[in-house]
């Protein structure tokens, strides 16, 4: 019994690496960066170790490095990580069907599902013969280990680092364009797609850079609201006819094929 | 700071990220049928998130100001011609990222 579950472990483990290589080298540049940066605010390596083991959410992580240099105050600290992080929401329901029946695993999952997590997990189409729950779980723990170890590491000797690493945060941005791409090209009806960017991109402009996310989100659910109801007035289906399974293998031999399938009208 | 301080700090931040996680999985446990309008929002959702990402990292490129985010549409481009062009993930990715990198650390 005990022999079978390593076996899949490992299995899932090793179908889950490939996925994870460009946040292998994101999360080792970004989380290095967050461990420097701890360093040079005047904390030991022991806080970006710690901090990234229980809190895992990058850019909150920087913030709390301000938020520990300031006046205490726990009820901001926590108000401003509900705010920060309110994206984990949209997450979790994405989610709710994916992490159904996983036992104990879905504990870690969900506490685990920072965005790059999320994204691997909800896009990649994990091969038939491999365990779908020990798969996300190996990409979680191998997102979190690498960014533990990153900050760590940049806690310890981020100050003895010199080697041109700018531009190398790009590598976030350029996988979530791919992961875009992926997702664009799964769905027939591309609403969803232009909705996240186009209201992404005005209330980055209305709002500005610090507090555009929350306003994005809101029009995201209101626009996606009004459209479904619209879709439930001229059909009887309530799901607007879009439900597509999962998506490319893109790290399997034949990437170019892919599933079109779940189509449901 | 105190220690004790820096802890519950630390602890307020785990406590709201957690939240923010668990939230759906409590309000919607498995053992119930979720409601359609949530199922409905979780297949039209994640398009839509992946859209609020992309813009999420490149938030603070400015247009108008030093390099007018020429380099990140560049890299873009060449991650999107790359992508439609094998479709191989890691290719486009790393592409695009070394684009990115030499036009950052030598042209601009």
């Amino acid at each position: 019994m005990e022999q079978k579950k390593v076996k899949q472990f490992r299995k899932a483990f090793k179908a889950a690496f490939p996925h994870t290589i460009p946040i292998f080298a994101g999360f080792w540049f970004l989380g290095m960066t967050y461990g420097i940066y701890m360093n040079v605010s005047g904390f030991s390596f022991w806080y970006p170790m710690l901090m990234s083991m229980t809190i895992f959410a990058g850019s909150m992580e920087f913030i709390t490095v301000n938020l520990l240099l300031g006046v205490f105050n726990p009820l901001q600290a926590l108000m401003m990580t509900l705010m920060i992080n309110a994206r984990h929401l949209f997450y979790g329901i994405s989610m709710l069907d994916k992490f159904r029946e996983l036992g104990w695993k879905k504990f870690y999952l969900i506490f685990g599902m920072c965005d790059e997590s999320f994204s691997i997990n909800y896009t990649a189409e994990v091969p038939k013969d491999v365990d779908h729950g020990w798969f996300m779980f190996s990409v979680t723990l191998l997102n979190q280990i690498y960014w533990v170890f990153g900050a760590t590491f940049g806690g310890i000797f981020g100050s003895l680092i010199h080697f041109n690493t700018e531009g190398l945060d790009f590598v976030m941005t350029a996988m979530f364009v791919v992961i875009f791409m992926e997702q664009w090209m799964k769905d027939k009806n591309h609403t969803s797609e232009l909705l996240g960017l186009g209201l992404s991109l005005i209330c980055l402009f209305v709002f500005g850079a610090d507090s555009f996310i929350i306003p994005a989100m809101i029009s995201i659910l209101i626009v996606l609201s009004l459209i479904r109801r619209k879709s439930v007035d001229s059909e009887s289906d309530g799901m607007a006819g879009r439900i597509t399974e999962n998506v490319c293998l893109p790290f399997e031999e034949n990437s170019v094929k892919c599933r079109k399938d779940g189509e449901i009208q | 700071m105190t220690l004790a301080q820096q802890i519950i700090t630390v602890g307020a931040v785990v406590l709201g990220t957690m939240i923010t996680r668990f939230f759906p999985f409590i309000v919607f446990p498995a053992g119930k049928p979720t409601p359609k309008y949530v199922q409905y929002l979780g297949k039209v959702l994640p398009g839509a998130i992946f859209g609020m990402l992309v813009i999420y990292c490149l938030k603070n490129v400015s247009i108008f100001t030093g390099m007018h985010g020429i380099p990140e549409a560049v890299a873009i481009t060449v991650v999107v011609v790359l992508h439609l062009w094998k479709r191989q993930m890691l290719l486009s990715i790393a592409g695009g990222t070394v684009c990115y990198m030499l036009l950052v650390q030598f042209l601009f």
